[in-house]
């Protein structure tokens, strides 16, 4: 159940998705354009300073706040919902956790407002959840007090829109008894030799921005190190813990969107003489999807009300991860099928929802790997 | 300056609306019950006025206990405070007693501007305005969709169906938007937290000095003889076009005023 505060942002956010993200959406996603318009909106509503504290001009909310906004958004659209999911608990977040404080006072102020993105490079093109892998290196030049920046990262989110302004680049500093020691370094845009490669051709999430980073040669200060040498590792782990859950928030959203379209549908759409809502086969599909979007709720509401309150949440993270994004591309292929020709036709929302529903269960640590956490917590 | 901006909850245009069959008001129990419309228009540009000018928001509500919902929807966009005239006697008030009670409620607010939606998305009456003016003698400046303040000088251009009209006055006045007007804004989640510590004063026809039987169905001068349910809409018209099918569709839409 929300609490008072939380029903209301759910609903102010219901509206804005319905009213503004709705109608241009579509457009957006069949150009492959990035919704500037829609985000400076989501920005003024502040959005992307749900979680973070008024002092950095952030809404003095909490974890749980943001993904309930990012849950009514997947419900309309899934691009808009991944660059805010990106945005603060990718982007914002690790600065806000491990930064110093004039990291925290260079990049928070415009990233909470949403006035800027900045997103997270850990994945590269042969490595993603296996750290040991990790190619791009970063060498201090101790004669500029320098990092000098070698390698390449592969579908980084929010990287390469006008207003990007750093990206947090997972990096190999050195090797310890033979294990990899991996840092985060922040690399502003703009800055020599880090070139941002033209946007992928993605089979969903077509309105969020996605490219190829390579690095040759970049330098950027010693300050530039965000929190401790060595740490980059534990570091990206918590950032991906919290971020499993906004995941999880995400596909319930979509989850939850497909329950919705498959609704109207069913009530309007006549076959045999009838609404085909009258027909058992459709209302035990639409009474199965609501069943598993809210097993997926509950899921992702225990994780992070255990994050908000102090408390171990790691395995109910990848539990909400795992379980919200599996019935995500259920909801979306029954909702489809439903939906019957229509379905297969871009225009219709539960097309969307179709094709952004199978990276769910890839990004931020694939279902294998939500297994293996929760295995491994399990004492496995 | 003192700006108050009147909010009224209306079931959701948007969904299935009735009227009850024991008295013909408003059935709010079936409704979802939301803020006018125009009424965030009217919020809107109370809080670009105040941005601008400085100054303080209050909303001022009358309507039954659940319109407590609206009033803190209203507050989170960014409003001071609300004053909610709640009283079980004025159920099936008339827009004439309506207008007594506002403006008794708006006399102890002293406000220099007040701002309000042009129409409802119930009654669409869009008397309520000029109603006010009257008795607070203060200028109607109704039907604005756009809004000049210039010290005690208030300018609108006034929406009209040809065009528009400019119209000026001096404060204290009653404007009355239409969502031409501007964009209003979404509630952020302080405005939602925030909303929750702002003061609503509640006042009853007692505080306002108004006796119970000037309001309701007793007070009332107007009544709801008999009402029906809109007939399902009709077939379109239909154009062939025999060589004057273009000239048609014009004098179309000039008699229904799109060109």
């Amino acid at each position: 159940m929300l609490n008072e505060e939380q029903e209301a942002l759910r609903q102010t956010v219901a509206e804005f998705a319905h009213e503004v993200v709705a109608p241009v959406i579509a457009e957006h996603y069949e150009k492959h354009t990035f919704p500037y318009d829609i985000i400076r909106q989501m920005s003024k509503m502040g959005l992307f300073g749900l979680p973070f504290p008024e002092q950095y001009g952030g809404m003095g909310g909490d974890y749980f706040a943001l993904c309930v906004a990012i849950e009514e958004l997947a419900r309309v659209d899934s691009s808009v919902a991944i660059t805010l999911e990106a945005a603060v608990s990718l982007g914002a977040m690790p600065i806000y956790r491990f930064g110093t404080e004039e990291q925290k006072a260079t990049w928070l102020p415009q990233l909470v407002t949403g006035e800027a993105l900045a997103a997270f490079g850990l994945t590269e093109p042969g490595f993603g959840s296996d750290a040991g892998g990790a190619q791009t290196r970063a060498v201090l030049d101790k004669a500029s007090n320098e990092w000098v920046i070698n390698g390449s990262k592969a579908f980084i989110t929010n990287s390469g829109t006008d207003v990007t302004v750093v990206v947090a680049v997972a990096a190999v500093t050195g090797e310890t008894d033979g294990r990899k020691e991996i840092s985060i370094i922040l690399v502003p845009s703009g800055t020599p030799g880090f070139h941002v490669q033209p946007g992928y051709s993605k089979v969903g999430w077509c309105a969020s921005d996605t490219h190829e980073l390579t690095f040759d040669d970049v330098r950027v200060p010693a300050a530039n190190l965000l929190g401790n040498r060595g740490r980059g590792f534990a570091q990206f782990l918590q950032t991906l813990d919290e971020g499993r859950i906004a995941i999880a928030a995400l596909a319930t959203g979509l989850a939850q969107g497909c329950v919705d379209e498959s609704l109207r549908y069913a009530k309007q759409r006549h076959a045999f003489g009838q609404p085909i809502g009258n027909f058992q086969a459709i209302q035990f599909k639409i009474a199965d999807m609501e069943v598993r979007t809210h097993t997926a709720r509950l899921a992702w509401h225990d994780a992070a009300a255990r994050l908000v309150r102090g408390a171990d949440f790691k395995r109910q993270a990848a539990i909400a991860k795992l379980h919200a994004s599996e019935i995500a591309v259920t909801n979306a292929r029954e909702a489809t099928q439903i939906h019957g020709g229509y379905g297969f036709m871009n225009e219709f929302p539960v097309a969307r929802f179709w094709r952004d529903s199978k990276i769910l269960e890839i990004g931020e640590g694939t279902s294998e790997v939500q297994r293996m956490v929760i295995a491994r917590d399990l004492g496995l | 300056m003192k700006i108050v901006v009147l909010v009224k909850q209306v079931p959701d245009s948007g969904a299935e609306r009735n009227l009850r069959s024991d008295d013909s008001t408003v059935d709010r129990d079936s409704a979802n019950n939301v803020i006018n419309e125009m009424d965030e228009y009217a919020i809107e540009e109370a809080l670009k006025l105040r941005e601008a000018h400085g100054g303080e928001v209050t909303i001022l509500t009358m309507g039954p206990e659940r319109a407590a919902e609206s009033i803190r929807k209203a507050l989170s966009m960014g409003p001071d405070k609300a004053v909610h005239v709640l009283d079980d006697a004025l159920h099936g008030s008339c827009a004439l007693a309506t207008s007594k009670v506002l403006a008794a409620a708006l006399k102890t607010l002293e406000p220099d501007l007040v701002i309000a939606g042009a129409e409802s998305t119930d009654a669409r009456g869009q008397v309520l305005p000029h109603m006010l003016a009257e008795r607070l003698g203060a200028a109607a400046l109704t039907g604005a969709r756009k809004l000049t303040v210039d010290g005690a000088t208030l300018t609108i251009e006034r929406q009209t169906e040809e065009g528009y009209e400019v119209v000026t006055a001096s404060t204290p006045a009653v404007v009355s938007v239409w969502d031409t007007i501007n964009e209003p804004r979404y509630p952020s989640f302080k405005g939602i937290m925030e909303a929750k510590k702002k003061p609503v004063q509640t006042l009853s026809l007692g505080d306002l000095g108004i006796d119970a039987g000037e309001v309701g169905f007793g007070g009332a001068s107007t009544a709801v003889v008999e009402h029906a349910r809109r007939p399902p809409r009709q077939g379109g018209t239909r154009v062939n076009d025999d060589g004057e099918g273009g000239v048609k569709l014009v004098e179309f839409l000039v008699s229904e005023k799109f060109v």
